[in-house]
């Protein structure tokens, strides 16, 4: 899931000041946002709450389905459409693929209330973790399902490097070496200790990235004309 | 050809010292530093931004080393580089007469004084040292023919003290595979592992370098604890420093002890004087 935290306060009053607004609709998400605790039903009351004691109207709220989902979103915009329209200003709570489903289902100054910062694991609840970078070139089938482009702050795919201490990591000294525990799996999997990793393709993860599984586009990035069919 | 390889073949025990370029133009202090340590080594480590902290380029300072008549040991770090870059500096530096290279993954950037860089880390270092024994076959990383091949001598590090050994090793086998053809070693304080490490690398057919650090004072012992990456100072050797009357004087004496053991386990060795420069001879003769 993606993982958020709350935008900087100061920062979207600013944003919210910019443009003269006093009313403001709130959209949040009920998918990742809801896990992480920062775009539910909760913290949109919260946030209401907030924007009210410092003056500003709150004129209605939702939880969207699935806010990064366009027509979902424009569906919760046209249920919502009287408490938008007496708004001046959206504010998200949600990742920023939610921010811009909303912008482009509501024509107001859409503002984000929160930072998205990775692709997470729910270790437990409250407790996220990066692990993948969505790199579109996999090498967890060579590395015991532990990916080191993302594990490793350096992301590198043969190590350890020269940093690593009694198994720990260099750069987050509290933590194990990803390259450490790569092998440590493969040698218990009786999977021997792994070859050398050639160098990655970047190319994979050029941005922007977009798939199109209908017009029989398996898979390929916005801009590649020529994506495999 | 590269002297540090022929020295190698000939069976001497070869002495490397290393030199760091400055922040700066100003290449007066490094000149010093290789006036110094020229007439006790066979060739100079020039480091690429050492701690990540900007200095000017090993490129640049291995060719001014060279020009005043020692063999540099070119270092390139996978730290600020992606790899058209990378493999443009191996020609630029076969270009410019320099025959060994060390291969290093480079620390990270929140350990030095530019906090907020990218790391680049296209490449890792056994991934370079591979590039670099292809472009001594005449190819880039890509397969294309170069106009005028390399001849690199390539180095690599080897941290005989970091455990796990197993992993280590493995490590040590894939550098060696990758073309990598002698090892420096992070600063060796217990010779047992630094034995262990040439029994291991010597069958391959790899050389090493072991690692000396001088290490002066309490204070430089705790900079090398909590600064420098892959290493930690054993206790009864920070005992022997803080305990003493003269701790640089004990710390020279430390070293002289060192590189003496270390004469009769690998193929070589490194000095790193911290600041006294002027001791190597002394600690290399003693």
């Amino acid at each position: 899931m993606i993982i958020t935290k709350p935008r900087d306060w100061a920062r979207i009053i600013q944003n919210l000041e910019s443009i003269g607004a006093r009313s403001v609709f709130l959209m949040g998400c009920g998918q990742c946002a809801t896990v992480a605790h920062t775009g539910g039903e909760k913290e949109l009351v919260e946030t209401a709450g907030r924007l009210t004691a410092a003056g500003y109207e709150v004129t209605g709220w939702t939880v969207g389905e699935v806010t990064c989902h366009l027509n979902g979103t424009k569906l919760d915009a046209r249920k919502h459409r009287d408490e938008i329209d007496g708004a001046d200003a959206v504010l998200v709570l949600a990742c920023g693929a939610g921010v811009q489903t909303t912008a482009d289902a509501i024509a107001k100054p859409v503002f984000p209330g929160l930072e998205s910062l990775f692709l997470g694991t729910v270790v437990r609840n409250g407790v996220f973790e990066e692990r993948c970078q969505t790199c579109g070139d996999c090498v967890l089938d060579m590395t015991a399902g532990i990916c080191p482009v993302t594990t490793c702050p350096k992301g590198l795919l043969n190590g350890p490097c020269g940093g690593m201490w009694n198994g720990m990591c260099e750069v987050l000294t509290d933590r194990e070496c990803t390259h450490v525990r790569i092998q440590r799996r493969l040698t218990e999997q009786g999977r021997g200790l792994g070859g050398t990793l050639a160098p990655k393709d970047f190319s994979t993860a050029l941005k922007p990235g977009g798939v199109n599984i209908r017009d029989r586009v398996t898979h390929r990035r916005a801009g590649d004309r020529e994506g495999a069919r | 050809m590269s002297r540090l390889k022929e020295l190698f073949d000939t069976g001497e025990f070869v002495v490397t010292g290393e030199v760091a370029p400055p922040r700066g133009t100003d290449l007066s202090g490094m000149h010093a530093s290789v006036d110094l340590l020229a007439p006790y080594c066979h060739a100079l480590n020039v480091t690429d931004n050492q701690g990540a902290s900007l200095h000017l380029s090993s490129l640049a300072a291995s060719r001014a080393i060279l020009d005043r008549g020692i063999e540099p040991i070119f270092q390139q770090t996978c730290r600020d580089r992606n790899r058209l870059a990378l493999q443009s500096d191996l020609l630029a530096a076969w270009s410019l007469g320099l025959e060994n290279v060390l291969v290093v993954t480079g620390d990270d950037p929140r350990a030095g004084d530019h906090p907020h860089a990218k790391g680049v880390f296209d490449l890792d270092s056994t991934q370079l040292a591979t590039i670099a024994r292809g472009m001594n076959q005449g190819h880039d990383m890509m397969g294309r023919d170069l106009k005028g091949a390399t001849d690199f001598y390539i180095g690599a590090a080897m941290f005989p003290e970091a455990e796990p050994w197993d992993v280590q090793l493995a490590r040590i086998e894939q550098k060696i595979e990758a073309g990598v053809r002698f090892f420096q070693t992070q600063a060796i304080f217990d010779m047992d592992k630094l034995q262990r490490a040439v029994d291991a690398v010597r069958p391959l057919g790899a050389k090493v370098i072991a690692g000396v650090l001088v290490i002066r004072s309490p204070r430089v012992v705790k900079f090398v604890n909590e600064h420098l990456a892959g290493l930690m100072v054993p206790d009864h050797i920070a005992e022997r420093i803080s305990a003493a009357d003269d701790p640089a004087e004990e710390a020279i004496a430390l070293a002289t002890e060192q590189v003496r053991d270390i004469r009769s386990i690998a193929d070589g060795v490194h000095v790193m004087p911290l600041g006294l420069d002027a001791a190597v001879g002394k600690i290399l003769t003693g």
